[in-house]
């Protein structure tokens, strides 16, 4: 029998080690034969833990499991969700990027073959460099962590830059609230950022990569690390990749807590142990990036793609989603919803569908208030917006971002004015100090918020001031986007921005 | 709010780990992490140390180390327990989650209690955004904490 149980942080969170380890003390005190997996999550978050038992006739759902209902799992009595696949949260999706997350063991490269892994690189292997990013050019795919620039694009500048010496930079510095895709696949999937980042190195002629992996997730940089050693010893990384005769390899970076080192100049500087602080562009870092030589900088989920579209083709991935948002985008729903977690899905599934149908509404059973799509900088959206399909452009088209395609839902007790001024707060805290809109900006954000919260109805045409000089002036998009939120909420719930003042007169 | 004098460290074993990391590119932060891993902060006499090793100013280690919010001149408390203040974990109760368990323990963000037990640090998301709200207590994560689980967080590490 085999019993597979989560080891991803989520299902940590609620309570997976100990399951585990209750299951492997069971098993021993009833000497029967169970061979306990910690693969990753699913995605079905509010199900977890979520404990898969095969007994041969495959995998069964169960969750969430609590320590004490460990017993009847094993006597075959508790009640189940019945086989993982034929759940409606996983039919309904089109797992490209994420199709092994949660099926295998993480660091089971014998697993991730047999799952299709290593086929798009050893295909990349016996391509040319400009047959590799052509192929990443006509699958369409676009950036993932938020800019939505197309990779194949950025990998043949890079490719065709003069420069001794190349970079791989994947940014792991998932710092959205609401996000969490970068971190499932890291823990759950591993092999494949690797693979995606030795494609990209034998694409662009780069030699050397590095994974900037945020501190706060340190279950990713230990299952990543873990994988990267497999992976050199496996021969997929070293002098040698894959037997192509072509160099490749990796080390891990830890970030220091800083937001804005997930903008891309601001993590190059970081990697080369300076300050986290925005560079100007240009130059572009394909260019002149890491240590001024030409450099890739991709998002975890932009190369953990790249292996799917070596192995099945451009035309194949190119063929799901909406106009020029190719393929597909693993949606992040979290904050007040019911059914909480990771749902892949071409482009084009309008936000509604998202939220009422995928999420089931809010887990306070309280009306939905409004979404906040796109991490700390992107806009809250109320009901009235919720047909725009989820992709680039239509989100753009409604004063938006998808960014890192986190979506979080509120319900009627949120305080928009608390959220826009948490808005201005939290950039205040995270500024990198470079550009006065952004350092200065957000601290008399906060300020006139707090005036309006007192009554000034003259501070609001302030404010708006204030964030188009934030939103034109500031040299990144920490800056230049704080005001997607701050915006929205005064626009979409002007009652929040007067209610104080009403009260007190 | 008096700051306790800094422990005794040793320069010899600060500069072993330069050593370690020296032949890394870029590796101002991983010797720093590694200094911070050792001593639970980084020490002023490091500064002067990894100046000179990385051929730097003393000025420079200074912008750098105070750059970050996970370096530390000072030691925290003997745990520290992070509690997410993002979006997602304010859509489900962090806000009132976090000032319950600060008014407890009579601390700011930041603080740490008066025994040296507990450190309270913000944390600006920990992936954990269906399960808020999240927290971290020595790197060991825990989802959907109320205000009970919060209060047995804090009593066993000692608050």
């Amino acid at each position: 029998m085999k019993i597979y149980v989560p080891r991803d942080s989520a299902a940590k969170a609620l309570g997976a080690d100990d399951v585990a380890c209750a299951i492997a003390d069971q098993a021993a005190a009833r000497g029967i034969d169970v061979q306990i997996i910690r693969n990753g999550s699913r995605g079905m978050v509010w199900l977890e833990p979520l404990v898969e038992v095969d007994r041969g006739a495959g995998r069964m759902a169960f969750g969430p499991v609590a320590v004490a209902d460990v017993c009847a799992l094993l006597d075959g009595t508790l009640a189940g969700l019945g086989p993982t696949d034929d759940l409606d949260w996983m039919k309904r999706q089109t797992r490209l990027t994420f199709a092994r997350c949660g099926v295998i063991d993480p660091l089971s490269l014998e697993d991730y073959a047999a799952h299709g892994g290593l086929v798009g690189l050893r295909r990349a292997a016996g391509l040319t460099g400009a047959g590799i990013v052509a192929e990443v050019t006509a699958s369409g795919l676009r950036g993932r962590g938020g800019a939505g620039f197309p990779t194949g694009i950025k990998w043949e500048t890079v490719r065709t830059a003069p420069g001794d010496r190349k970079y791989i930079v994947c940014n792991a510095d998932e710092g959205d609230s609401g996000t969490f895709a970068d971190r499932m696949i890291m823990e759950g999937d591993p092999f494949c950022v690797i693979e995606g980042m030795a494609i990209a190195g034998l694409g662009v002629g780069a030699e050397k990569g590095f994974v900037y992996l945020r501190s706060e997730y340190p279950d990713a940089i230990e299952v990543l690390a873990a994988a990267v050693r497999l992976a050199r010893a496996a021969g997929i990384l070293g002098a040698d990749v894959m037997g192509s005769g072509r160099a490749f390899d990796m080390e891990i970076r830890v970030g220091a807590g800083a937001y804005v080192c997930g903008e891309e100049t601001a993590l190059l500087n970081s990697l080369e142990g300076k300050r986290g602080v925005v560079r100007a562009k240009p130059p572009l870092p394909a260019l002149e990036g890491l240590f001024g030589k030409p450099t890739v900088v991709n998002n975890v989920i932009s190369l953990a793609t790249v292996p799917v579209i070596l192995e099945r083709g451009a035309a194949f991935y190119a063929g799901f989603g909406l106009g020029r948002s190719r393929g597909t985008t693993p949606v992040q729903i979290a904050g007040n919803v019911a059914r909480g977690g990771l749902f892949e899905t071409a482009f084009g599934m309008p936000l509604g569908e998202l939220v009422d149908d995928i999420a089931g509404g809010t887990a306070s059973g309280r009306a939905v208030k409004a979404v906040q799509v796109g991490g700390p900088l992107g806009a809250y959206m109320a009901r009235d917006r919720f047909a725009t399909p989820f992709c680039y452009e239509a989100f753009d088209g409604q004063g938006g971002l998808i960014g890192h395609a986190g979506v979080v839902v509120f319900d009627d007790s949120a305080d928009m004015r608390a959220m826009a001024r948490f808005a201005m707060e939290f950039c205040a805290v995270e500024s990198c100090g470079k550009c006065t809109p952004c350092r200065i900006g957000a601290v008399r954000g906060v300020e006139t918020i707090d005036r309006i919260a007192a009554g000034d109805a003259g501070a609001v045409g302030l404010l708006e001031d204030l964030c188009e000089t934030m939103r034109d002036g500031s040299l990144c998009a920490l800056g230049g986007f704080t005001p997607y939120p701050v915006l929205s909420a005064l626009r979409a719930f002007p009652e929040d921005f007067t209610a104080v003042r009403e009260a007190a007169e | 709010m008096p700051t306790p004098p800094a422990p005794f460290v040793p320069q010899d074993e600060i500069a072993a780990i330069i050593a370690a990391h020296l032949h890394l590119e870029g590796p101002l932060l991983p010797m720093l992490h590694a200094v911070q891993a050792a001593f639970g902060h980084v020490p002023p006499p490091a500064h002067d140390l990894l100046a000179g090793a990385l051929n730097i100013t003393r000025a420079e280690v200074h912008g750098v180390v105070s750059f970050y919010h996970d370096f530390r001149t000072t030691p925290a408390g003997r745990h520290t327990v992070r509690i997410c203040r993002a979006e997602a974990c304010q859509a489900v109760g962090g806000t009132a989650l976090a000032d319950a368990a600060l008014a407890r323990l009579g601390i700011e963000w930041g603080g740490t209690t008066a025994n040296g037990a507990v450190t309270v640090e913000p944390v600006y998301c920990l992936g954990l955004c269906a399960c808020g709200p999240a927290a971290m207590i020595d790197g060991k994560v825990v989802g959907r904490v109320d205000g009970a689980r919060m209060d047995a967080i804090l009593t066993e590490a000692g608050a």
